[in-house]
């Protein structure tokens, strides 16, 4: 049975908390108000809800609540060790702190931090302390295949647990590529063929790919969806291989955000931007597209969505589905909201900061 | 002792910071015993390696600390510390 509907909203002015009520979102608290709120999410195995802050000022936090937000605690953010470095031999610091991704249902005691520049985190003790995990960091093809895009260095910006295995991983370095581990997370392979980076020297080289963010269907985990720098992929082997599904001659292309139905491994969600060239919606325009035959056809869906002077970008994780909500925040602090598989979209809220991160949950 | 002054936006953090009389021979020791008293105060002022954050700055009598890597400039008996962040953003 779905209890209370929860949003988290991860804002450049800090948290933002919205219940559902009557068909409607109310909202409820604003925690760390003017502190940039990178990403929150919410941990179901303990009743805990994460949140890492980016202050301009004073370095990367992490924070957690166990009372819905009333209270927080502040956990020491993780630091990189002495003898990580970068390429051009500078000493590796914590830039951002970019995801939060709870363990296994199984291993209530582990999270995993993925952020920038690069190195991934893991806890096995609820978040107490983290440690580094250097067999990623110290995977072959770091040196010369990872890079950074939009930030001065790679960043982990998507880590999966797959639901019936808690140690196969994966996860995404933007840029760098798509890692899996089989054995949670001692060792790393890349997962990157079929993927084709136009920006590369070899367009199809096995790392130095820009994943912005992936997915997978939770009812079929096997199946891999991916909103790439590059276009839009899928997998249905757990990313052994890739297919490109990007739409030729429609809006589905380009983007940082993706999101997957919850047991239809056909079905997934975009909202696309106009190129990397152009990060501008297309048109003035606002649409999502959803195909429901894994990436063969896409539809553009625009009732309830802005159709002019419209320049709303949606970042990596502003986007995110549960059941058949589906709920987006934009870089000019528009709030959507669709009940209808995303078939129709109503406004939440104008005027909000720039949204970093839009993640719901039930309880 | 060093008497050691911070910028009013470290007190929404640490509600408990005030003005403070503290023993050290280095701006180092300083950020350590700092950390000891508030914990957590450090990793706001430096960064995962013992640097000076980007956009924090330390004064020791009126003029800025030389060395923002590992903070070795030395404290006189009486030095007069501010610990102040610097202007950016919006």
């Amino acid at each position: 049975m779905v209890g209370q509907k929860h949003l988290l909203l991860g804002t450049r002015k800090g948290l933002f908390q919205f219940v559902a009520q009557d068909h409607d979102w109310r909202m409820v608290r604003h925690s760390f108000e003017g502190i940039p709120a990178l990403y929150a999410c919410y941990d179901a195995r303990n009743d805990t809800i994460w949140v890492s802050l980016d202050h301009g000022h004073w370095g990367q936090k992490l924070h957690r609540s166990t009372d819905g937000g009333q209270t927080w605690q502040e956990i020491p953010a993780p630091k990189y060790p002495e003898t990580a470095m970068l390429k051009d031999d500078k000493p590796a610091a914590l830039e951002l702190i970019w995801y939060i991704q709870p363990g296994g249902a199984d291993q209530p005691q582990r999270l995993y931090l993925g952020t920038n520049p690069g190195g991934l985190f893991v806890s096995d003790d609820g978040g107490d302390t983290f440690q580094f995990a250097d067999s990623l960091w110290n995977h072959p093809s770091r040196p010369e295949n990872w890079f950074g895009g939009g930030k001065d260095n790679a960043g982990i910006c998507s880590i999966l647990v797959h639901p019936d295995d808690p140690r196969h991983l994966t996860l995404t370095v933007s840029v760098g590529g798509v890692y899996v581990s089989r054995d949670g997370g001692a060792t790393w392979e890349g997962r990157n063929k079929g993927i084709v980076s136009e920006f590369l020297p070899n367009p199809e080289s096995e790392y130095g790919h820009d994943p912005h963010y992936i997915t997978h269907c939770p009812a079929r985990p096997e199946v891999l969806w991916q909103q790439n720098h590059c276009g839009i992929y899928r997998s249905e082997n757990g990313g052994e291989s890739w297919e490109e599904i990007s739409q030729s001659d429609g809006p589905a292309r380009f983007g940082w955000a993706i999101c997957a139905h919850e047991t239809d491994p056909l079905t997934a969600w975009v909202v696309p931007a106009h190129s990397d060239m152009s990060r501008v919606t297309i048109d003035q325009s606002l649409c999502v597209s959803r195909t429901e035959d894994g990436g063969k056809t896409w539809t553009a869906f625009r009732e309830g969505l802005p159709q002019e002077l419209c320049y709303d970008i949606v970042y990596r994780h502003a986007f995110h589905n549960m059941g058949d909500s589906l709920m987006f925040g934009s870089t000019t602090g528009n709030l959507f909201f669709s009940t209808d598989a995303g078939a129709s979209w109503r406004t939440l809220a104008n005027y909000l900061p720039p949204v970093y991160s839009v993640r719901m949950y039930a309880n | 002792m060093a008497h050691v002054q911070f910028t009013r936006n470290l007190k929404r953090f640490f509600p408990d910071l005030e003005p403070v009389e503290i023993q050290s021979d280095t701006v180092s020791d300083l950020v350590r015993e700092l950390d000891v008293r508030h914990p957590h105060l450090a990793s706001y002022i430096v960064d995962d390696r013992g640097a000076l954050r980007r956009h924090v700055n330390i004064f020791v009598n009126e003029r800025m600390i030389q060395d923002r890597e590992t903070l070795s400039d030395a404290l006189s008996t009486d030095a007069k510390v501010f610990i102040v962040q610097a202007l950016s953003g919006g």
